[in-house]
């Protein structure tokens, strides 16, 4: 699992979704091909885009590819989701991405760092912590306070990856030292534990807990505001066809996609 | 090649030799190519740092705890299946071997089920106030699950290869079961004991899926070596490859040392 | 102060009955598949019969005929069984293995191992007592395996062909310490060699098809076979017959007897492949020595020495001999003359004389023998054991 080095195509795992998903795309006909619209060509466009996109952006991106599609037919949008770094790390290898949609700047930059960007990552959303709780709420939290009391049983990210650094930043805002009983080393699994009912409660991003269904709970609080994260996106230097990167990259920061990520929970960059 | 020194006619043709090799090379180009990916001249300082230190010793200790617990376990287990005859024998040793097929995040999901807060026993253990979720204990589980099928898989053969003459003899010179398995059953198996038990360890020392799932990751309680690696891996892929290559090599050691024939011998003057 | 068992296995047509008296040592011979290892693994329980009930002295080793059932563990039974491979423990030394009965027995280890290197001594090997099992030859194992078994003091040795797996010139060196240490003991030794059942047992039991067909004192089974297997071990031409009132047995190959395959069963005089046929000049009727045990209209058998045997081109006349017309199946070298096989027949005559005779296999002469050389005694000398 360690030290990736790609050589070749073969190894990345695409996840092909083309599955409408209801309540969306129903609206607003033609938002999207005007604000695409920047070579004033959308006619034309065809081919296929890979977009790799952060884990946290897998539903709305989801639904931004359908409607991509239809908007313009003829094309495909091929979807790849993981952990930002490691989208990095395929990159740097060699895989053949279009679009990257970073979960925050720290990773953007090294693909910027090392030449593969075309242009400039341009942001396209926020997203800010909340506590999340078994839907129960076993240990009655209702703030993050809370989370410091003896014998709550917090999960937070592993300050290594970027939602334990926001963690961090909180702790450090708030003064409240939190003493977790478990460091994950993605959100997901984060989630996974609260979900579970193995934690009282776990720090995680806004979006997450409209994902994880009834099972948990989020409580919002002020202090998430000291340690907002950031989305950037761009496209990847390399790309077969840019134009169509180009395309999708504005359909994300164009009325549609802005409105797609809202409704998720995501801020405005 | 066929005409090597000491040994004469193999049978093996020639094109035999010539795949074999390419799979040799499929198994050890990425050990070496991760060897020449580690940042050599700040190796020890990768390694000595203080979480890959206290996540080296974790895991050691939860192996070594794990390995104790498939051995208890293991070894009845062994026995009842290679030479006991009861209904459902056939069923529970593909149930028993299981663990060596499912994915181990399966596995820590299973265990989650079972011994977590809202599991099977878990609200039992809870009056009982053991906490399991988050602890050591957990890892300690969670690598017992992965690696008993190795210990009761390999014990097993041993048994079935050695046959029962010997404690047939040991029973008609009067020696009771116990005495029979404590003097001449076990000693007899001591070799595929001894590399099943190795196994367990080298398993337990890999175990990540399960141990990620089931127990999550806290330096110092839950955090081990593979768990380490993981994370180091989202910053500091360098101290990932050196730890990587620890692990590797405690591998390679534990492997070479049940394979070596020393060992047996070494197991065998032991037992005088 | 007898050992007894009887028992049954069903599926495998297993069904035996046998005693043996203090001090008394039985051997069992029979052809391969007869039932005889089955029978000491019953014995030593490693075997569960599906009925039966065996008892030594006071104790019961198993009654599965009664209710509740009884079943003794092997190691509660007091029987060693020394197999054909010695099956010496490969992670103990010699002593160690000897000693393992007393230290089963709950003697201390020290008791145990002065035990252990009298037994050792007991069979010749005292130098051997560090060496582990690798480092013996097959006779010197062998030799532990023995002491081995005595150290665990037996009420009842069960010894397995132990002679079988040794080479040439151990054998002998075993069979005279088991002829030595086996005095006075109860034992039961299974094997392929008359030269054991003579020098070690005081007693002989054949056995074939799971079932004792013969059974009776070695001398006695050996110099008056009942069955093809005794008198082929016994070295003897053997035929089944009726006894009739002129001393002679008649109807002989043609009747069963308590004999199971008797010799030339197919039928006198047409015999095309070799089995012996009734000579022209008595029909189907032998002529010997009656015991006079022997009544008329009884099952009898008849007995030759096959150097007591002439073979002639031609029947030969003059009273009172036999004279058999066979066929000749084989020839063979044996002890310095030709032994020739016609069926179940056989007749040893000298190299030259084979020679001047032209024989080889295929060609019919006579097989004749002089009435006095024949011993003819009943059958049914009812066997003790079954």
């Amino acid at each position: 699992m360690i030290g990736h080095r790609f050589r070749g195509t073969g190894l990345i795992l695409v996840a092909i979704l083309s599955a409408c998903l209801t309540g969306c795309g129903s609206t607003a006909t033609g938002a999207g091909s005007t604000n695409g619209g920047s070579t004033g060509t959308s006619s034309a466009l065809s081919g296929k885009v890979s977009v790799f996109a952060a884990a946290s952006l897998k539903s709305t991106f989801t639904k931004l590819a359908t409607e991509f599609e239809r908007v313009h037919p003829g094309t495909k949008v091929a979807l790849s989701f993981a952990g930002s770094s490691d989208l990095v790390t395929q990159i740097i290898a060699g895989a053949p991405a279009d679009v990257f949609a970073s979960a925050d700047a720290a990773n953007m930059d090294r693909l910027v760092t090392a030449s593969l960007i075309d242009g400039a990552p341009a942001n396209f959303a926020t997203n800010v912590l909340t506590i999340a709780v078994p839907s129960a709420n076993p240990a009655s939290v209702h703030s993050f306070a809370d989370l410091a009391k003896p014998g709550v049983k917090v999960v937070i990210c592993a300050s290594q990856v970027p939602c334990g650094a926001a963690a961090k930043t909180v702790e450090a805002a708030t003064g409240t030292t939190l003493k977790p009983v478990s460091e994950e080393s993605s959100v997901t699994d984060v989630l996974g534990k609260v979900a579970a009912g193995e934690a009282d409660a776990g720090l995680v991003y806004v979006t997450d807990i409209r994902d994880a269904g009834g099972k948990v709970k989020g409580i919002p609080f002020d202090a998430a505001a000291k340690a907002v994260n950031t989305y950037p996106i761009a496209t990847v230097e390399g790309s077969k066809n840019k134009r169509l990167a180009a395309a999708f990259t504005a359909l994300v920061k164009g009325s549609t996609g802005q409105r797609i990520l809202a409704s998720a929970g995501f801020g405005k960059p | 090649m066929r005409a090597r020194a000491g040994g004469g006619y193999d049978g093996i043709p020639a094109w035999i030799y010539a795949i074999a090799a390419i799979g040799a090379v499929f198994v050890l180009l990425p050990l070496a190519a991760m060897v020449v990916r580690v940042d050599w001249p700040n190796f020890l300082t990768l390694v000595t740092s203080e979480s890959s230190l206290t996540a080296l010793g974790l895991s050691l200790r939860t192996s070594a705890a794990s390995t104790t617990a498939c051995i208890l376990l293991g070894v009845p287990m062994a026995l009842v299946l290679a030479r006991g005859t009861f209904p459902g024998q056939r069923l529970l040793r593909s149930f028993v071997l299981l663990p060596l097929v499912l994915p181990p995040v399966v596995g820590g999901i299973a265990l989650l089920y079972t011994f977590g807060r809202q599991g099977l026993l878990g609200h039992t253990l809870q009056v009982a106030g053991i906490q399991i979720a988050f602890s050591t204990t957990a890892v300690v589980l969670a690598q017992t699950f992965v690696a008993l099928p190795f210990l009761v898989l390999s014990l097993e053969g041993s048994l079935r290869s050695a046959g029962q003459r010997y404690e047939a003899v040991a029973a008609t010179l009067g020696a009771r079961p116990t005495t029979v398995l404590r003097r001449v059953t076990l000693p007899l198996v001591l070799p595929g004991l001894a590399s099943g038990a190795v196994l367990s360890f080298a398993r337990s020392l890999g175990e990540f899926g399960a141990t990620l799932t089931f127990a999550g990751s806290l330096q110092g309680v839950t955090r081990t070596l593979p768990l380490e690696i993981y994370l180091q891996r989202e910053t500091d892929p360098d101290a990932a490859v050196a730890l990587s290559l620890v692990l590797v090599a405690i591998a390679v050691l534990v492997v070479g040392l049940s394979y070596r024939r020393p060992l047996a011998a070494l197991v065998e003057t032991r037992t005088r | 102060m007898t050992f007894q068992v009887e028992a049954d296995i069903a599926a495998r047509g297993f069904s035996v009955s046998l005693q043996v008296a203090a001090g008394e040592t039985v051997a069992i011979l029979g052809p391969n598949g007869a039932g005889k290892s089955t029978l000491l693994a019953i014995i030593a329980g490693l075997l569960r019969p599906d009925s039966g009930a065996a008892q030594m002295n006071d104790k019961v080793f198993f009654d599965l005929n009664g209710s509740p059932e009884i079943w003794t563990q092997p190691h509660e039974r007091g029987t060693v069984l020394l197999a054909q491979e010695p099956l010496l423990f490969p992670h103990l030394s010699s002593l160690d293995n000897v000693g393992f009965g007393p230290r089963s027995a709950g003697m201390s280890r020290r008791e145990a191992h002065g035990l252990a290197l009298h037994w050792l001594t007991e069979v010749d090997i005292p130098e051997l007592a560090d060496r582990r099992p690798a480092q013996l030859s097959g006779g010197q194992a062998q030799r532990v395996a023995v002491a081995r078994a005595l150290a665990a003091s037996p009420d009842l040795l069960l010894l397995d062909e132990p002679m079988a797996a040794l080479d040439i010139d151990s054998a002998p060196l075993l069979r005279r310490l088991l002829k030595r240490v086996l005095r006075d003991r109860r034992a039961i030794i299974v094997t392929h060699d008359i030269l054991d059942a003579l020098m070690l047992a005081d007693r002989i039991l054949v056995m074939d098809q799971g079932r004792i067909i013969e059974a009776g004192p070695t001398r006695e089974v050996l110099e008056r076979p009942r069955s093809n297997f005794a008198a082929g071990l016994a070295g003897l031409n053997l035929l089944t017959g009726v006894v009739t009132g002129d001393g002679a047995l008649s109807g002989v190959g043609r009747s069963g007897g308590a004999v199971s395959d008797p010799a030339g069963s197919r039928g006198a005089g047409r015999d095309p492949d070799g089995r012996r046929r009734a000579g022209d000049e008595g029909g189907d009727r032998v002529f010997g020595q009656l015991d006079a045990s022997a009544l008329p209209g009884q099952q009898g058998i008849a007995v030759f020495l096959p150097s007591a045997v002439s073979v002639f081109m031609e029947p030969a006349h003059g009273s009172p001999r036999n004279s058999f017309r066979v066929t000749i199946t084989d020839l063979e070298p044996h002890g310095g003359q030709i032994r020739i096989r016609a069926g179940e027949l056989s007749a040893d005559v000298s190299a030259s004389a084979a020679a001047d005779l032209g024989l080889e296999p295929g060609i019919e002469v006579y097989f004749v023998v002089k009435a006095a050389a024949v011993a003819i005694y009943p059958a049914d000398a009812g066997p003790r054991d079954r």
